[in-house]
């Protein structure tokens, strides 16, 4: 399998950073070298041919890609369109993540990186960054929200059965925002061996184009495959949820110059969009600067970040990535606020119909189906952004 | 240079000090909302040279665990920038006790900055009489491209950071692009983390005292006793005390006394 991993060209990061109005590099000094650094390597970096080649036989032998696209039959009865599922869950740690720190982990080495930070917040990042830094033989440092400890134990076994030490950020709600500031801090104070891998397209310039272009295996083997099965690379629609948004910059990335495609994006409204107790960035949120780049944010009106609510771990963010904004601001995408029950029951759904047990992040995209006014004759793709093993001690408390 | 420029505070100051000044950071509204005139005239009575009051933000990712905590309590009491400004309203004037002549630098993050909206930002600080602002997460590039001209037009001076990894080429390009001085920061770190001076922190300071640089310059992050003031005062114009003032506040008050004990136990 060989790839390009080229930029699109009309949602094409600019070379400072930006998506419209949003992104960017809005860093301490601190971090200027770090950030400096990977932005005048990691094209060249990636473009390189020992580099692709070393990248494509891990997604291949190690992640086991490409992953199926599955035709839900009882799923798509149910709702009344045709429904396939980009099987992400599927891949190696059991979500979507990999397909980014895999590559992160190929450029940290070249950049000569002995030590990875990262944050999680469901813990699916920082398990596939655990997995990597094993694989390599790198120190591994993740923060998590010490609330996200607690709510997704399994993955923090996991993360130390790796290898990887797990820190507690105990600031602010305890999730991923702050285990993100954490991360940030931890990186300020060990700037020259330390490389921070983000794992969604949130950050300063170049993380969010450079964790997209490593999601952009998703469209691209969506395409070769939905066109294998019907004959069109193009459905109607593609369908991922967003909380920093890498599982759908990944699924979108190849459809962003196809407007026939829709794009469509499901966000955690938590108990409510208007519950006080949500993460529906743009349904509440406006224009700000938060870990880095300029984008939506969910903010008191003196520009206080506000504290979000999701029982998805992985979508309890107050902010979206600057592409997403993008794609909010100019329509190109439809987004979607789901609550925890409408995912819940999307979950358990999806479940009994297909014998698929989804994140609940994943949940969240499935609950989008059944609010989209879908034809007959529409072709839909989800992207199952991963498994919900992690998320049973939740699932059980509803059964 | 516009003609605001050189009338600034801390411009002045400069121009008339050169050696051991001594710059002590507080966050606004913390230990208590009403405390910010209170300790910023308290530390002018105690002679600090130079006072920075911190802006509270919900995600402080540059500072460390003690100035984090102070702003989260700040925030818990109400702190914003409009009941900062609404604070400082009156400190210049004869009208309240002794009016404040030290040079005021408003420190925080930019997020809050916009939504207050720069210009009304920018134009508030000239009303109550603030000089400078030190915004860590505006990178010089972007505050060139989008604010330099609404800074400069009301005569706010904008404070741009160096640490020991910053290139020679972009000290340079940050020296050029100053005014006021320049904030070096000691050391690979958020503020309150390290203790003492290191050999490398002086090769460092050594490295940047030999560029030349037409800006004063002042060390802050690990400046928090009399020792470390003193070590670095000989690489610089001074230092910036931060992390260790906050938690004298915090357990000594915020009494003139107990302000003029603090300042006196870095500067004898």
């Amino acid at each position: 399998m060989q790839t390009t991993l080229e930029p699109k060209t009309s949602f094409e990061v600019s070379n400072k950073g930006f998506y419209g109005h949003f992104g960017g590099a809005f860093i301490p000094e601190m971090l200027y070298p770090n950030v400096e650094e990977l932005r005048q390597n990691y094209l060249k970096i990636i473009a390189d041919p020992a580099f692709q080649a070393e990248f494509w036989q891990l997604l291949e032998e190690y992640v086991g890609r490409p992953t199926p696209l599955f035709l839900a039959k009882r799923l798509s009865a149910h709702i009344g369109a045709t429904i396939y599922l980009k099987r992400e869950d599927l891949c190696h740690t059991g979500a979507h993540k990999i397909n980014n720190t895999i590559g992160q982990i190929l450029v940290a080495q070249r950049l000569g990186k002995q030590r990875i930070v990262a944050e999680t917040g469901a813990g699916q990042h920082g398990v596939a960054t655990a997995t990597v830094c094993a694989l390599m033989g790198l120190e591994c440092i993740v923060y998590m929200g010490s609330i996200d400890m607690e709510r997704q134990k399994p993955n923090v076994d996991r993360m130390r059965m790796l290898g990887a030490k797990v820190v507690p950020a105990t600031s602010g709600s305890q999730t991923l925002k702050d285990a993100t500031n954490e991360a940030m801090r931890h990186w300020i104070n060990n700037p020259i061996d330390t490389h921070y891998i983000i794992g969604s397209v949130v950050g300063p310039h170049p993380y969010p184009d450079m964790v997209a272009r490593f999601q952009s295996v998703i469209s691209e083997e969506v395409k070769k495959q939905l066109f294998a099965k019907t004959g069109n690379e193009n459905p109607d629609y593609v369908v991922a949820c967003v909380g920093g948004g890498s599982n759908a910059a990944g699924a979108f990335y190849h459809y962003l110059n196809e407007p026939t495609v829709r794009l469509v994006a499901a966000e955690a409204a938590g108990q409510g969009v208007s519950s006080g107790h949500s993460a529906a960035t743009t349904a509440l949120g406006k224009p700000g600067v938060l870990h880095g780049s300029r984008t939506i944010l969910m903010q008191t009106e003196d520009g206080q970040v506000t504290e979000p609510y999701s029982i998805s771990a992985g979508l309890d963010y107050p902010g979206i990535g600057p592409l997403h904004a993008h794609l909010f601001e100019s329509g190109r995408g439809d987004f979607y606020a789901i609550t925890d029950d409408e995912a819940l029951q999307a979950g358990f759904q999806l479940s009994k119909l297909e014998g698929i047990i989804p994140a609940l992040e994943t949940a969240h995209a499935l609950a989008a189906l059944e609010k989209m006014n879908l034809n007959a004759d529409d072709v839909v793709v989800v992207c199952l952004s991963g498994r919900g093993d992690k998320d049973l001690s939740t699932y059980s408390k509803f059964l | 240079m516009t003609q605001e420029l050189t009338q600034n505070r801390i411009t002045s100051l400069f121009s008339q000090k050169s050696e051991r000044l001594l710059n002590l950071y507080f966050t606004a509204g913390y230990p208590s909302l009403t405390d910010t005139t209170t300790i910023l005239r308290g530390l002018q009575a105690a002679g600090v040279d130079l006072v920075e009051i911190g802006m509270p933000y919900s995600d402080p990712v540059a500072d460390g665990e003690t100035i984090q905590q102070s702003n989260g309590v700040a925030l818990d009491n109400g702190m914003s920038i409009k009941t900062l400004f609404a604070q400082l309203a009156d400190c210049r004037n004869a009208t309240n006790g002794e009016p404040v002549t030290v040079p005021i630098l408003l420190m925080g993050y930019i997020n809050p900055v916009l939504q207050f909206g720069v210009e009304n930002f920018c134009q508030k600080c000239q009303q109550v009489g603030v000089d400078g602002v030190i915004l860590p997460d505006l990178p010089l590039d972007l505050f060139l491209e989008d604010y330099a001209p609404t800074f400069r037009k009301y005569g706010i001076l904008n404070v741009h950071l160096i640490t020991p990894q910053t290139t020679e080429d972009r000290i340079r390009f940050i020296d050029a692009e100053s005014d006021g001085f320049i904030y070096m920061v000691s050391s690979a770190s958020i503020t309150g983390s390290v203790k003492g001076v290191s050999d490398t922190m002086k090769t460092y300071f050594e490295r940047i005292q030999a560029m030349n640089l037409r800006n004063p310059r002042l060390i802050g992050f690990g400046i928090n006793d009399h020792e470390t003031f003193d070590m670095t005062s000989q690489y610089a114009n001074g230092a910036i005390v931060g992390s260790a003032f906050i938690r004298h506040l915090s357990e000594k008050g915020t009494s003139a006394e107990s302000i003029r004990a603090f300042v006196e136990t870095i500067r004898s």
